[in-house]
């Protein structure tokens, strides 16, 4: 999909990283895929962008990407938001690797708070970016103790805080980064994704890796792999569910954003993941107020209230 | 076609353009020289240098002039230049007791071997706004009396003149096979020893040790400190060259030292001597090191068997949160697009609410008009 | 005189290493990440023009270049070892030191997996660092033929036969063991011609009904 010009490559090394850091870091998703749901730790690099803004991701797919990968970067499940687009630009300098936007067409994509709704393949790798890996980390912010928990076993805290919700809301309160059991012995953070996209970690065919460059944490889950929400027999996990389709291309069980329209409180629900969304609007499809309701505002407007109204209840 | 975000590209081009501009502000003024920073701002660039880990003036001043003065963003662009340069060896550790010093104090002694020197200070200048800068119309200031000391062979540490008396508590001593650790090339485990703390310190921020190393005083760890020494000048840098079997002189460097010295009553582990806190920074900063030494000191409370009761003492609390990088990132990442874990919240607060007015209309009749309000 | 010098020490450079480092090593540690990943599943290392001293295999040589440097201790086997070309040839390209003590090993190699020491000799981690464990690497000659076992856990749909030769008799009990010890244990890597496969320490193992 483009043509980089690679002038960075005369001061930095493929990737940025020099051969060392990558051999270290792969050490690290080595033992990261050997041990589903274990935070390895790692000697994360200063980068050249800040901390909490995916280093970690980057880090990973630094020491992953090579020269026949095609990247696929999204933010909030769409390609074109301003730190996706900053990252890809930056492997696209410092690679020259093809990217894409088109999830099938990708070989890794590096991601930020979403998972794709098109169930990924065996020959792709999805990277995610971190930033608090230590899914215990609200409980008991000390590292020397839930490292200790971890090694125990001893998840019994975050049962409590989980069953403190249901005792107080009726429910568990957690929607997002919701802490998900890895093949029946790590309790892991999946990353701030919506608690929608836990299931898709399920048994998913690509191998799913993690780097968290602030806290220096490097994990991972092979494909086929157990990966269960925690959740109490008499009140089990529920994703969240939408109760309409996208607005502009009609899809249906996928996470949706809630668009604001204008200040009359009008809004409209569209497809997270762009590609998805535009896909779908390529192959025909259509939501209740078109493909774009930004192009005819006059006809969009009313139905727009009658939808948000139907929503918000 | 309907995407709000689409633009993202264009969005990043036009910001950068705008930044650039204002970077550079009023054409009509001439532009800053870094050879104008390095010598006129120089407290800064030596922040920049410390904080950033890299002695080198020229970029501290070419970081600092991209950043538009911003010098936590000035230290941010020298780290990420500094990961990609490659090492070619560790120097020798430099020896502050040969050091060309330009400015030494002690707090303790009236007068020492070496004597006192104020040297470059802003300490008892009247802190008036010197209108003759702001006209532009400075003369070259007077040529000072003394400039530094008669180079000497080697002027003693406070410390030392203690240690001669069995007062002062010896030299920290790492065991024979310890290998110094590096915190830019290993993942940091708790404990950590004190050759990793002094280096975090050294690479903290500075404001975030003020505060710390202020706590201290204030009664949040108290350790009685007295301000031993400190000594600003230039020391000498070699490298051991295998090949050749000698030191071999790389250089000189400017570097500020402090030496804490701080009541000890004795405990289980220790006899009653002095103990001390140490702050070292490449450079100039003085307020720096002090603090360093101050939080430095307080961070040994489980090696000389004290009780651990304040933020200054606790080591992981303060090493993970000592990098104004890794902290500027972090608080900064939250403008980033959060919408989608934003529409989770807001879906479950819908939820919540509603649950929480049928539960409060179904026991109270008032909470209906509450509903109907909203 | 100094021609013989230069002459002898021609002789005694080690062979050369990775002819692009940085492409080939990437390709390399793909085919051993997917290997680790699907355990079982034979990976296609690259092409790669290695001519490691023997008895030190080509693939092998791939993943210590990959995989190893001052960072991290190598152990190597009886044959390995006695051998000063391998040894030369590894510290020369890759800066990793040698131990003797298996325990102390990142990386194992094994060039004679039929004299191997128990996979309980090597580093297993602790309770809270699972990762400081030694990964061990054997040179197999084939990853088809031998005893043909069940593999099961993460990265395995349902299961994968498997097979290799040579193996030491006991040696699938002794993985049975390791796997036991989840989330410690070692990790091995299987390397014959040109292919690799991955036995991670989650992967449990079980035989075939004959």
């Amino acid at each position: 999909m483009s043509t980089p010009a690679t002038s960075f490559t005369d001061h930095y090394n493929f990737a940025y990283l020099d051969e060392q850091t990558k051999r270290m870091i792969r050490r690290a998703i080595l033992k990261g895929i050997a041990i589903p749901g274990y935070q390895v730790p790692f000697a994360a690099r200063e980068m050249p962008m800040p901390y909490g803004w995916g280093t970690g991701g980057v880090q990973v797919t630094a020491a992953v990407i090579g020269h026949s990968d095609t990247l696929k970067m999204i933010d909030q499940g769409s390609d074109d938001t301003t730190n996706a687009v900053a990252l890809r630009n930056f492997f696209v300098q410092t690679t020259g690797v093809n990217t894409t936007t088109h999830t099938k067409g990708a070989s890794l994509i590096q991601t930020r708070h979403r998972i794709p709704e098109e169930p990924l393949s065996e020959d792709q790798v999805l990277v995610y970016q971190v930033p608090i890996p230590e899914p215990l980390r609200f409980l008991e912010p000390r590292e020397t103790e839930t490292r200790k928990m971890h090694a125990l076993e001893e998840y019994g805290l975050m049962h409590v805080k989980l069953y403190e919700d249901i005792a107080r809301f009726g429910h568990i309160a957690t929607t997002y980064a919701y802490p998900v059991l890895v093949n029946e012995r790590y309790v892991m953070d999946p990353s701030p994704i919506p608690k929608f996209d836990n299931p898709k970690m399920h048994r998913m065919e690509a191998l799913q890796l993690f780097g968290a460059g602030r806290e220096k944490r490097i994990y991972a889950i092979p494909p086929h792999t157990d990966v269960v929400s925690l959740d109490f027999e008499d009140h089990p996990f529920t994703p969240q569910e939408f109760d309409q389709p996208c607005a502009i291309c009609g899809a249906e069980h996928v996470y949706l954003d809630e668009v604001i329209l204008d200040d009359q409180g009008s809004r409209m629900f569209v497809c997270s993941d762009s590609d998805y969304c535009e896909e779908r609007r390529t192959e025909g499809h259509t939501g209740h107020l078109g493909t774009n309701p930004l192009d005819a505002p006059s006809n969009g407007t009313a139905k727009d209230n009658a939808s948000s109204k139907e929503a918000c209840k | 076609m309907y995407v709000a975000v689409k633009g993202g590209e264009k969005a990043i081009r036009n910001a950068h353009t705008l930044l650039a501009r204002d970077r550079r502000g009023d054409t009509s003024l001439p532009a800053l020289t870094l050879a104008q920073m390095t010598q006129q701002l120089y407290l800064s660039i030596s922040r920049v240098m410390a904080e950033g880990s890299l002695y080198d003036a020229d970029l501290a001043a070419l970081a600092i002039k991209q950043a538009r003065g911003d010098l936590i963003e000035a230290i941010f662009l020298l780290r990420a230049y500094r990961t990609t340069l490659p090492r070619f060896g560790y120097s020798q550790p430099i020896d502050t007791a040969t050091m060309l010093i330009r400015r030494r104090i002690s707090a303790t002694y009236k007068d020492l071997p070496g004597g006192q020197l104020l040297g470059p200070t802003f300490d008892y200048t009247q802190r008036l706004l010197d209108f003759t800068l702001a006209a532009n119309g400075e003369e070259a200031p007077a040529t000072p009396q003394t400039q530094a000391f008669e180079a000497q062979e080697r002027v003693p540490r406070v410390t030392e003149l203690l240690d001669d008396e069995g007062l002062m508590e010896p030299d920290a001593e790492l065991p024979e096979d310890h290998e110094v650790g590096d915190l830019t090339r290993e993942p940091l485990e708790f404990p950590a020893g004190r050759d990793l703390r002094l280096q975090n310190l050294a690479r903290g921020d500075e404001g975030f040790l003020l505060a710390l190393g202020y706590s201290t005083q204030r009664g949040y760890g108290r350790t009685h400190p007295f301000a031993g020494e400190i000594r600003l000048g230039e020391v000498e840098v070699s490298l051991f060259v295998e090949e050749l079997g000698f030191d071999v002189p790389l250089g000189e460097m400017t570097v500020t030292e402090c030496q804490m010295i701080n009541q000890f009553a004795g405990s289980a582990k220790a006899p009653p001597q002095f103990t001390r806190g140490y702050g070292l920074v490449p450079g100039q900063g003085e307020r720096k090191v002090m603090a360093m030494s101050l939080v430095d000191r307080s961070l040994r409370w489980q090696e000389l068997g004290e009780e651990a009761t304040s933020p200054a003492q606790d080591e992981e609390f303060v090493m993970s949160h000592s990098d104004n990088v890794q902290g500027t990132g972090f608080v900064e990442h939250l403008k980033l697009p959060h919408y989608v874990d934003f529409q989770a919240e807001l879906d479950l607060i819908r939820r919540l609410r509603a649950e929480w007015f049928e539960k409060n209309q179904k026991t109270t009749g008032e909470t209906a008009d509450l509903e109907a309000a909203q | 005189m100094a021609s013989a010098n230069l002459e002898f020490s021609l002789a005694k450079a080690p062979a050369p290493g990775l002819q692009n480092p940085v492409h080939e090593a990437q390709g390399i540690f793909r085919a051993l990440m997917n290997a680790l990943a699907r355990p079982g599943k034979l990976q296609d290392l690259p092409e790669l023009d290695l001519n490691p001293p023997a008895p030190l295999g080509k693939s092998t040589a791939a993943i210590a270049l990959c995989l190893c440097d001052y960072d991290t201790p190598i152990w190597l086997d009886k044959e390995l070892a006695a051998a000063k070309d391998v040894t030369t040839y590894l510290r020369f390209h890759t800066g990793a030191s040698f131990t003797n003590n298996p325990m102390d090993a990142a990386f194992a190699f094994v060039s004679k997996p039929e004299n191997m020491p128990p996979l309980s000799a090597f580093a297993k981690g602790t309770s809270e660092y699972p990762d400081r464990s030694t990964t061990i690497v054997l040179s197999v000659s084939s990853l088809s033929h031998g005893q043909t076992v069940k593999l099961s856990g993460p990265g395995i749909k349902k299961e994968q036969g498997f097979a290799a030769t040579p193996l030491p008799p006991q040696f699938w009990r002794e993985m049975q063991t390791n796997n036991e010890l989840y989330p410690l244990g070692v990790d091995v890597l299987l390397a014959a011609e040109g292919t690799v496969a991955g036995l991670p320490r989650s992967t449990k193992i079980t035989f075939q009904e004959s």
